[in-house]
């Protein structure tokens, strides 16, 4: 299955029986607990109670939760340092990531990675990479894995337009493509690479024309509409399964807030903030199922009562929660069998 | 073979034969790097390992040093047992990234959850006139990084028993190759297997001085050792053999017995791992000491092509005769 970049994504008849009101509902679901949980964070950080560094993904739900769709549980994810909702939408117990966040040993990565850092190998989430493409090479590496031993297993490899310009991404996609390897690619374009703006960094902005050129299908995606998100993200889940070889997905996408918390976002205009918020994934979909009649505003306040209440009640856990020994730091540098 | 069960083989056949002992006794080695396929290794270490296992388990690869060390840590990660061969510590640095920031830390920062059970195989140091780019001895640099274990063959017997060890081991293992020995000719027991990785050796006891060193250097270090019998100095030759973790028990008790130490190191001397053995040595056996601690180190330059320039730049057997007579004197 090979396509030239930029062509359209294919219709497949088999996604249009799943896309219906229940479904929605689910979608939107994830992409509040995700704007909430992230909500909740910047407010604990600003407080002081979590500490390091925080990258929100507020503004991009829709791409986690319309990738996430077309994956399996048997699939293997890696990340990013922007990754809450990559972990969240996967599965990963809010109780653990609350915790890690506050860096305590129920964390999933038992509080020593922090909010970078979000590990859950019984999900087969491998991090929470804080390397701009440094997750690239260990998402080839699992893929080859899988290849030479016949699983059948897509490996979805996300990163920001930032690691376009890195060396390890273009090694990594002509691996890919060499070898013929059952990864995902997902570029989350939000159009900066921490400050610095796309045309600022790169000569050819059009990255999936990029990806193109290394011989994989490669296609550019609305990243803000969640259901454009899942349709071409099961298109290429799919076809990558089928021995399709690597596919790559440019999810063109925005970062509401700034980079981290100690960005005073100097390099954008407020207005450009503003014109992308008209695009919100969350009331982007609120307003088509609203049309669509598919939700009250009962339900909406149902859903979100329900979360805050989750949200709420992960943080009273993590608050509570042993913090790992002094005695411990050593631990784990090297794996108990060998030291 | 002779009648004692010995054979006759060199460090570069004895690294093969462990890579060929590993690969038909476990399913999940296989090697990968550039040129160890159809070229046979850029060092002929792989030599005819591709027409015996095939393309998928001797996996050569394009000059992308980062990918395919990072894809090593990523099949390590998924169950496989990767050896990754890079083609010396100079290039290694294109992969640095993926070896500190992956294969180091992913185990801690994941709370215990990712270890990686990688082997990385490269060539080090100098003595072959291949200048400032081919020729450095980096595995000093290595040996800083808590989370990977690093170890130096020095000999036939550790050519060929290191590697299995070091796949049995659940975290990365970098194995480092003196350039100089691969041509390195003796006799090794025909039924020769996997060695321990962590201790050090005493490879020639004397009672006089300590001659502390590791790799490409050992040769010379025992060939000072000779002649200083000559002039009545009994030198101790210890091999350190695992760079991270050191085996400081054989050290201390080596320095108890001579009082004098004389570190031998083709690294630069300054932040070296020279430096960390001598700081070791003075930390846990000062009172034991009759002289300063010594070290014989390459010279704070970038390797330079010529052979006098070159050999003036690398330890060599006088310089560690004129240290060793110093601390004894």
């Amino acid at each position: 299955m090979s396509r030239a970049a930029g062509e359209a994504v294919p219709e497949v008849t088999t996604v249009a029986a799943q896309l219906d009101g229940g479904h929605h509902k689910e979608l939107l679901r994830q992409m509040l607990l995700i704007r909430r949980f992230e909500e909740k964070c910047a407010e604990l950080y600003s407080a002081a109670e979590i500490r390091g560094f925080v990258h929100l993904y507020i503004g991009e739900e829709a791409v986690a939760v319309g990738v996430n769709q077309a994956l399996t549980p048997d699939d293997s994810i890696v990340s990013t340092y922007r990754e809450h909702g990559h972990a969240l939408v996967r599965g990963i117990p809010l109780d653990s990531v609350m915790a890690e966040m506050y860096g305590r040993t129920t964390g999933c990565s038992r509080g020593r990675g922090g909010s970078m850092h979000l590990f859950d190998v019984s999900r087969r989430f491998y991090g929470g990479n804080a390397i701009v493409g440094g997750g690239l090479p260990l998402a080839i590496g699992f893929a080859l894995a899988d290849r030479m031993r016949g699983e059948e297993r897509v490996t979805a490899c996300f990163f920001g337009d930032g690691a376009v310009a890195e060396g390890e991404f273009h090694e990594c996609m002509n691996l890919a493509a060499l070898w013929d390897l059952p990864v995902l690619f997902c570029c989350e374009n939000n159009l900066y690479a921490m400050g610095t703006a796309l045309e600022r960094a790169q000569a050819q902005t059009d990255l999936a024309l990029r990806a193109g050129t290394y011989g994989m299908a490669a296609w550019p995606v609305d990243g803000m509409d969640v259901i454009a998100v899942e349709h071409a993200a099961r298109n290429a889940a799919e076809a990558v399964r089928a021995g399709g070889g690597p596919h790559f997905l440019e999810l063109r996408t925005y970062r509401f807030r700034a980079h981290s918390m100690y960005d005073p976002e100097l390099y954008r205009d407020k207005a450009e903030v503003e014109q992308w918020r008209h695009r919100d994934p969350i009331e982007m979909l609120v307003r088509r199922m609203r049309d669509a009649g598919e939700l009250s505003d009962d339900e909406l306040a149902a859903t979100e009562e329900k979360l805050a209440s989750q949200i709420e009640a992960s943080l009273a856990v993590a608050r509570a929660a042993p913090a790992e020994p002094v005695e411990d730091l050593t631990k784990f540098v090297y794996s108990p069998e060998s030291s | 073979m002779s009648d004692d069960g010995q054979v006759k083989t060199t460090y570069r056949e004895a690294l093969r034969a462990a890579i060929r002992e590993a690969l038909q006794r476990d399913d999940r080695v296989f090697l990968m790097g550039e040129d160890v396929g159809r070229y046979g290794g850029c060092f002929a270490v792989s030599l005819g390992l591709l027409e015996e296992f095939g393309p998928e388990r001797i996996r050569d690869t394009p000059m992308s040093e980062s990918a395919f060390v990072g894809a090593g840590i990523g099949a390590a990660m998924a169950g496989m047992r990767p050896i990754v061969e890079i083609m010396t510590v100079n290039f290694s640095l294109l992969a640095l990234d993926q070896i500190m920031n992956n294969a180091a830390t992913l185990l801690h920062m994941s709370g215990g959850q990712c270890n990686v059970p990688l082997v990385i195989r490269m060539t080090t140091g100098a003595g072959r006139q291949v200048a400032a780019q081919h020729s450095h001895s980096l595995e000093g640099w290595y040996a800083h990084i808590p989370g990977i274990r690093v170890l130096a063959p020095a000999t036939l017997e550790d050519a060929r028993g290191m590697l299995w060890t070091a796949l049995q081991d659940p975290d990365p293992v970098l194995i480092f190759e003196h350039g100089s020995l691969y041509n390195m000719q003796g006799m090794l027991a025909a039924d020769a297997g996997p060695v321990d990785i962590r201790s050090a050796k005493v490879r020639r006891e004397g009672g006089d001085v300590s001659l502390i060193t590791y790799g490409g250097t050992l040769g010379k270090t025992l060939s000072a050792a000779e002649q200083l019998k000559a002039e009545g100095i009994d030198a101790e030759v210890i091999d350190l053999r695992s760079l991270r973790p050191l085996d400081d028990a054989t050290i201390m008790a080596s320095v108890a017995r001579t009082h004098r130490a004389v570190i031998v190191d083709e690294g630069w001397r300054a932040g070296s791992l020279s430096a960390e053995v001598s700081a070791r040595i003075t930390e846990q056996a000062f009172y034991e000491l009759d002289a300063p601690v010594a070290r014989v180190c390459s010279a704070e330059a970038p390797m330079p092509y010529p052979r006098h320039l070159e050999e003036a730049a690398l330890p060599q057997p006088d310089s560690i005769m004129a240290a060793a007579r110093q601390v004894v004197s």
